[in-house]
This record gives structure tokens, sequence and C-alpha cells, in this order.
């Protein structure tokens, strides 16, 4: 447990050399340290995924949260920001994959990092962390309950969003995925499909599924928190991290 | 699970938000995450001015059952004065 932290707003270069801002939480110490990109849930770049920043921090990651909803709302608060970027239709995917990026590179550039980077997404966070995993140069990604990596989304649908199960074979790293047996999306059935995708092209990957729980068992600060499953799934992705980015393998 | 589902429309009237008043030009719904209430879904409300920016927003978070109720109410107070609600 790194016990000497510093998280603080940092400026980097996202997607079609735009400034955006994000949130970086490191250990104060001399590194390396592997860096991991978290990424927010659609209610945005809040307090919560910040907490997750700050918890890999203290795991000893360098850990970075690219604001995807910042060209929305530049001076507004998060959740007006993602307001915003609900209303205009969701972050498109070419938009975050440069942000993620950018964030990344912005890790790459630090003196402490230890040249390995990661990341992880909850939520729909958890899907983008699949198209990055298949897009990006990455050395491992954690989907907890992405919707829609597999499955068509429903008619009239809002969000700028596709499935991305035939990108199964331009996976570039080990893949762990964590997911609620009471989640309707992604469902059971999703999970098992993308899972027999994954087998088909020999895919890297780990999947662990909690029963009784759905989704988004890691919110501490909602009612579908599960600590049972939360606990394992902490555990499993410091072991995850640990074994392909070089990490702290502790427990939270 | 996340619904994604989000109905707007258009909307004439004022609201006050955190910066006072404004004219309101949109309203959002969603059944989705909330980013405040501690539920896994809430029906999210959003009252905007998209001209006026980001800020101009009023925001409620309900429960299923609270946002039923808040239509009830919408359409008994309509009904209760039809002279008037046109």
């Amino acid at each position: 447990m790194y016990r000497r932290l510093i998280g603080e707003e940092v400026r980097i270069t996202g997607h079609g050399g735009d400034e955006i801002n994000a949130y970086l939480a490191r250990p104060l110490g001399p590194g390396p340290y592997p860096g991991v990109g978290v990424i927010h849930h659609m209610p945005g770049w809040d307090e919560a995924t910040t907490e997750i920043a700050r918890r890999f921090a203290a795991h000893g990651y360098l850990a970075i949260v690219p604001n995807l909803h910042y060209r929305e709302g530049p001076d507004a608060s998060p959740d007006d920001a993602a307001a915003a970027s609900r209303a205009a239709g969701g972050v498109p995917d070419e938009r975050f994959l440069g942000d993620l990026a950018g964030a990344l590179s912005h890790l790459a550039s630090l003196g402490e990092h230890s040249g390995r980077s990661g990341v992880i997404g909850y939520c729909s966070g958890g899907r983008q962390a699949f198209l990055a995993a298949c897009s990006l140069e990455l050395d491992a990604a954690v989907d907890c309950y992405g919707a829609f990596v597999v499955g068509q989304p429903p008619a009239e649908f809002p969000i700028k969003m596709t499935p991305l199960v035939g990108r199964v074979g331009d996976l570039r790293c080990p893949l762990l995925g964590l997911f609620g047996n009471d989640d309707q999306r992604p469902s059971p059935a999703d999970v098992d499909e993308l899972e027999a995708e994954l087998k088909r092209v020999g895919a890297d990957y780990e999947f662990h599924r909690y029963d009784g729980a759905g989704h988004g068992f890691f919110a501490t600060d909602r009612t579908m928190y599960r600590p049972e499953a939360a606990v394992d799934g902490w555990e499993r992705i410091f072991d995850f991290f640990g074994r392909h980015l070089g990490g702290d393998r502790g427990a939270a | 699970m996340c619904s994604y589902v989000t109905k707007k429309a258009a909307v004439e009237g004022s609201g006050k938000g955190s910066g006072g008043w404004f004219r309101l030009s949109s309203v959002m719904t969603y059944l989705d995450h909330p980013y405040h209430s501690p539920y896994e879904h809430t029906l999210n409300i959003d009252f905007l001015n998209e001209e006026k920016g980001p800020g101009a927003r009023v925001a409620v978070e309900l429960t299923p059952e609270s946002a039923r109720e808040l239509v009830a109410c919408i359409e008994a107070a309509l009904a209760a004065a039809p002279d008037l609600a046109g």
C-alpha cells in the first residue's frame, strides 16, 4: 500500500489535438509504476471514478481518468456535462479512443512510468475498455459489465453505439471480464456469446461472474453494491494487473 | 444495466437552476443510472436550454414510483382546470 499519493487535475492532448482535462492519481515515489487508464461511466467524470483512480494509486499505479465529456462542458460540473453529452448523442467511439490514447501518452511521459499500461472501464466504460483493447497498444484491459459489446442496441437508440463482438479478433492484450449474473445489459447470454467468440479466436481472457449481483456491483454509493462480488472483483483486478502490468498484486 | 434510452421533447417555459431563472428549450428524460441518488436506476429529468450551455439545466432523479406519482400529479393538475390547460 502506497500511503503518500497525489491526486490532481491535469491537461492532456486528446482526440484531434484537442486539449481536455483528466484526473491523475499517483504515488509520491520514484517508481517505476505501471499506468492505468480509468474510463468513467455515462453519469460522467464523477467523484466515484476519481476515487477508483486513487485506489489504483494506493496500489502503486499511475491512474488517469480522461474527462470524456469535457468538450460538452469545459467549465460545467461533471453532471451537467454528462447530461449535455447524452443530449448530443453520447461520446463517439473514435473520439473516445483519441482521448484515451492521449491520457495514456500523458502517463508514458511521466518519469515514474514503467512502460506498461492497462485500461479499466465500468458500465459504458466497460464497452469502451473492450474497444480500446481492440484498437490501442495496451498490456491489459478490464471490462466491468460493459453492455453492447455483443447485442444490438434497441431501435430509436439515442446513443451512438455499435456492437464490438466482430472486433474480437483484433484484441491486442489480455482481457479480464467481471459480470453480475443478475444483469440484463450485458445479460448472462450476452456474456456467453462474448466468451464463445473469445474462445473461438483463442484470445487470452478470463471472465468471472457473480451470482446475486447485477449491474454496477462495484458502486459503493448505490443500492446495487454487492460487497462479496466487489471484494472478489478488486482482488481479481489487482491480480490481473499485477501479472500483466507488473504492478502491486495486493488485494484492496 | 444501463438503459441508455433517452426521450427528448421541445418545451416552452422557465426553470430555475444554479445560476437563477432561465428560459427552457427542451426536456430530456431517461431511466438510467443517476448521478446523485443512491439507486441503481432512476427516472432522470433534465430541463435544458442547450443554447445557454450545459449549466442551464434543472435536474431531478426520481425513483420510478416517484416518477409515476409526478406524472399523475401533473395529469391531475392539468385535468382540474381544462379551460386553462388547453
